[in-house]
């Protein structure tokens, strides 16, 4: 098991008002993602539990990618990883922005 | 990009599969729209004091969400078992998030409980808190309808419903299941490895089917309502049963001995779940496990009725 946090500036805000969303279910090559409105709006904190060890530099790019294509300031993601293709991921992190962007 | 999960989310209960969804879809389209309330959610972090023994990968709500909500505008407890994380099955904060729903149930006594089950039993990681968990679940039951709430359980996941989940099941006032929802105790390779082949051949699927499936438990009255396979049909038999569904009482519970052994007698002698359905009157029984749903239901009406007397 390999636990790291990557933390980014972010452009802007991520929309939507909802606190907390969670997506995902952790099975293998799949992940949930927790994601909660508790960071300062111009942050981004992503924590990561995952089985598989060794792939920092790829979650370091996904997690990039992620931020600059998505820009979710003011919101910390917490992983746990089964697994997942590094595609699977930017999709469970892409659902999830999406989702605190629904009205509850 | 994520279009096609977005449409699946927001599809109709009448257009998602049970089987297919995750528990937290099932829950959301299961109750009345926005109307669920999760207690100790995935932000809480309950997450398993076992798994990270085992260098395992937990889940923030280890398998299970319970909470409140209303089913045509009634008050409802649910609890949900996600069967794609470790199998469904209950380890020690699963169990205990149960248990704490059913005694919430006893304590206010009328509000029924819906449990949607999807599991292989206990978590064999966690094998004593497991254990302990189911019993203490069974217990929880049976004091949540002595104080007057309905639990029912539906029955249509992946996971089937096995190990203590299909004792827990034994224990509910009454069961809803889908052609896919297998309910039993010890699974096929189970029985396979402590019996012999001969016994249950696990690789026979026709075989697996036809003894665990949805159609045989309800043609022996082990499950009350038969289902199609998706939300909107377990929303409706849930709606119905609860209505169905009559008082907990002793008598209750002699009028169950009373159908157990009857069940007993009838069919004790029968070596296969088709013999089983001859002996019950169903006209050409070797045709069951091909029936579409509504022409089984029609099928399982006639030869079994349902008597809300027992469980």
């Amino acid at each position: 098991m390999e636990d790291f946090s990557l933390r980014h500036d972010a452009r802007q805000p991520a929309g939507g008002a909802r606190k907390m969303a969670i997506v995902g279910v952790v099975a293998s090559g799949n992940l949930e993602v927790l994601v909660e409105r508790v960071v300062p709006e111009r942050e981004c904190l992503v924590e990561i539990r995952t089985t598989a060890e060794g792939f920092g530099a790829v979650w370091n790019a996904v997690v990039a990618d992620f931020v600059d294509r998505y820009s979710p300031g003011g919101l910390k993601f917490s992983i746990n990883d089964g697994g997942a293709r590094p595609d699977t991921v930017s999709l469970r992190l892409a659902q999830a922005v999406r989702l605190m962007e629904v009205e509850q | 990009m994520s279009t096609t999960s977005m449409q699946a989310a927001i599809a109709p209960a009448a257009l998602t599969s049970w089987y297919e969804a995750s528990a937290r879809t099932r829950v959301r389209l299961l109750l009345d729209p926005e109307s669920f309330m999760e207690f100790v959610g995935p932000e809480k972090r309950e997450v398993s004091p076992h798994l990270k023994v085992f260098d395992l990968p937990e889940q923030f709500d280890d398998g299970i969400l319970v909470g409140h909500g209303s089913l045509g505008g009634s008050s409802v407890l649910i609890a949900a078992q996600e069967g794609s994380f470790m199998g469904g099955a209950f380890g020690e904060v699963h169990g205990a998030k149960l248990t704490g729903l059913l005694r919430a149930a006893r304590d206010i006594g009328s509000m029924p409980v819906l449990i949607l089950f999807d599991t292989g039993g206990v978590r064999l990681q966690e094998a004593n808190a497991g254990e302990l968990a189911i019993a203490e679940i069974m217990r929880a039951v049976i004091e949540a309808r002595s104080a007057g709430a309905k639990v029912i359980g539906l029955i249509g996941g992946r996971a089937g419903c096995y190990g203590g989940g299909g004792l827990i099941a034994g224990c509910c006032s009454a069961l809803a299941v889908s052609e896919q929802g297998r309910i039993a105790v010890s699974g096929p390779e189970v029985i396979e490895t402590n019996r012999g082949v001969e016994e249950f051949d696990s690789r026979d699927r026709a075989l697996v089917w036809r003894t665990m499936g949805g159609k045989h438990r309800r043609l022996l009255g082990a499950a009350d309502a038969f289902v199609d396979d998706t939300i909107q049909a377990f929303r409706d038999a849930a709606l119905v049963l609860l209505e169905q569904v009559g008082g907990f009482e002793l008598s209750t519970l002699t009028n169950e001995q009373v159908r157990l052994e009857a069940r007993l007698r009838d069919f004790g002698s029968c070596a296969d779940a088709v013999d089983i359905w001859t002996a019950e009157g169903v006209a050409d029984a070797g045709a069951v496990p091909a029936l579409p749903v509504n022409q089984f239901i029609a099928v399982a009406d006639h030869v079994r009725r349902i008597s809300h007397d027992t469980r």
